[in-house]
């Protein structure tokens, strides 16, 4: 077992996400950066869909109650085991009665805690990620509380050691990130002035930014003619232009239909760096087809299963 | 008779095919189910998600590049009939206006009738479910009589309880959980439209009849 001693309640379980029920409302939920929280399950040898912990408010503070492996991923900053520093992206053991401390991070939103064999909870609908919104998920539907306790695998020590996979290294925090966008539906009916800046201008990501979408500053997008669409199926990552001209991303925990123009979708590649962006990081985005999209993500999985082998290799080499 | 239609990308593995029209149409979304339920045996699409006269359809790209996706659902919308599905009838009852249905009077003076009338007339109504979406187990019902449609508050409330019987623009709902909305609440009911935990979670699925019953009317 492992006890939470200091979170906040936007921090919760999540995996991978709900698949398949889009069709009766039920949004995907889970990590808003899912190259770290698959980065951590790598590190440990666990399905890459296990359910770890996603931090978002800090500082954060854990006890383990039995010997466990786990591996700390995400957001860099301050990360202590003990009282002594781990490196980011880093897989260690703990001991019994060990505190693992999270500070806010200096770069990046999101932490994520990952154990061996991940959390064990009961998935509902097919998933042990939390959703806030609707309430259902991870721990009865609600994030973390000081003094809830959650079951992970004992397991003895093993030697520490980190990912060769960086994805922070690319990212510069003082300049605007570039996220990648496959133009969408109404996007020809935005007018030639919002085409260009969309991809122009450095949009500003305001303080109404969480699991459900972030809202964006910047000037107005406006359409050449007035639209009035039907409710329709939307994803994680679909950029909607209200009335007011300010774009909104949609995420994780995002409503499944919606009735707003859309000028385009953050590619499923880059949604990790959305998750990873607080209150006023800014965006670059750039127009890209579906084939790169998917070439993106292609490469990005390539990544991850060659960490996969890599950590399977060093953990039969260690014996 | 064919409608025109527009399909675009939704990201790198999803396609929108969508209605230009801005009218909803019974028989459009007929074609619509039939193309859901066309898809779930067409080679590498893994998900749909039946909207208003338009599906988002999921494709996994390992196994159907984009533009041959966008082919195949444009061939397929082609020969797509109407699918005239009419599903179980779930009865709705509702205690209209009251403390749970704040907007009662001032959508039947909206509407020019006397609550009871406009309650009786809410009531009488068929209304099938075009579509479930937006949050879980919500349904979009069609079917309101005209009389009774009022566009949408200008502010949405921030938290709309589970169970409103709500009216926005000329579409009927029950809210499946308290979440923020802009439609007018006019009454409420203690049906449970959503269970995560049950086989099937959502009680309503596309296709199905909606009546509402009057349990009271808080005058």
């Amino acid at each position: 077992m492992i006890e939470v001693l200091t979170t906040g309640a936007a921090n919760s379980i999540q995996d991978l996400g709900r698949n398949g029920r889009f069709d009766i409302g039920v949004s995907r939920s889970g990590a808003m950066d899912r190259l770290s929280l698959m980065i951590g399950n790598a590190l440990l040898g666990n399905d890459l869909n296990a359910a770890g912990l996603e931090i978002a408010i800090f500082p954060f503070r854990l006890r383990f109650d039995q010997p466990t492996r786990f591996a700390v991923t995400g957001a860099e900053g301050d990360v202590t085991l003990g009282g002594r520093p781990l490196p980011p992206r880093w897989a260690a053991s703990a001991a019994e009665g060990e505190t693992l401390v999270i500070a806010p991070p200096e770069k990046g939103a999101r932490v994520y805690i990952t154990f061996a064999g991940g959390i064990e909870i009961e998935p509902v609908l097919g998933s042990r990620a939390t959703d806030l919104k609707s309430g259902y998920g991870g721990l009865e539907g609600r994030g973390l509380r000081r003094g809830d306790r959650l079951t992970v695998a004992a397991m003895p020590p093993m030697r520490a050691f980190g990912a060769a996979l960086d994805p922070f290294a690319m990212l510069d925090f003082a300049n605007p990130l570039p996220v990648r966008a496959v133009p969408a539906a109404e996007f020809s009916v935005f007018s030639a002035d919002a085409r260009k800046l969309f991809s122009r201008w450095s949009w500003r990501v305001t303080p109404e930014a969480d699991r459900m979408g972030y809202r964006l500053e910047g000037p107005e997008l406006k359409l050449e003619r007035r639209l009035e669409l039907m409710s329709h199926g939307i994803l994680p990552g679909t950029i909607q232009v209200p009335p007011s001209g300010k774009p909104i991303i949609q995420l994780a925990d995002a409503n499944t239909c919606g009735g707003y123009p859309k000028i385009a979708t953050i590619i499923e590649a880059d949604l990790w760096i959305v998750g990873q962006a607080g209150p006023e990081s800014r965006f670059l985005f750039t127009e890209v087809t579906p084939d790169e999209a998917n070439a993106a993500l292609r490469r990005q999985r390539l990544e991850i299963d060659a960490l996969a082998r890599t950590v399977a290799v060093a953990r039969s080499l260690a014996g | 008779m064919r409608e025109p239609i527009t399909i675009s990308f939704s990201g790198g593995s999803a396609l929108l095919l969508q209605s230009n029209s801005s009218r909803f149409d019974d028989q459009f979304q007929k074609r619509i189910w039939s193309l859901a339920s066309d898809l779930t045996s067409a080679p590498g699409f893994i998900e749909t998600v039946p909207g208003m006269n338009n599906i988002l359809a999921l494709f996994d790209p390992e196994q159907i590049a984009p533009e041959e996706a966008r082919r195949e659902l444009t061939d397929r919308w082609a020969k797509a009939q109407p699918l005239p599905r009419r599903g179980k009838t779930v009865e709705i009852p509702v205690v209209y206006g009251g403390q749970n249905g704040e907007d009662f009077k001032p959508w039947s003076r909206h509407c020019g009738l006397a609550p009871l009338e406009a309650a009786q007339r809410h009531a009488a109504g068929t209304y099938q479910v075009a579509a479930i979406g937006a949050m879980p187990g919500f349904p979009y019902l069609s079917g309101l009589d005209p009389a009774l449609a009022i566009a949408r508050r200008s502010t949405p409330r921030l938290a709309v309880p589970v169970g409103s019987v709500i009216v926005g623009g000329a579409q009927a709902a029950v809210m499946p959980q308290t979440s923020p909305s802009g439609w007018h609440i006019i009454g409420h009911t203690k049906i449970a439209l959503f269970d995560p935990h049950r086989d099937e979670p959502s009680t309503l699925a596309p296709g199905d009849i909606v009546r509402f019953t009057i349990e009271d009317v808080w005058l």
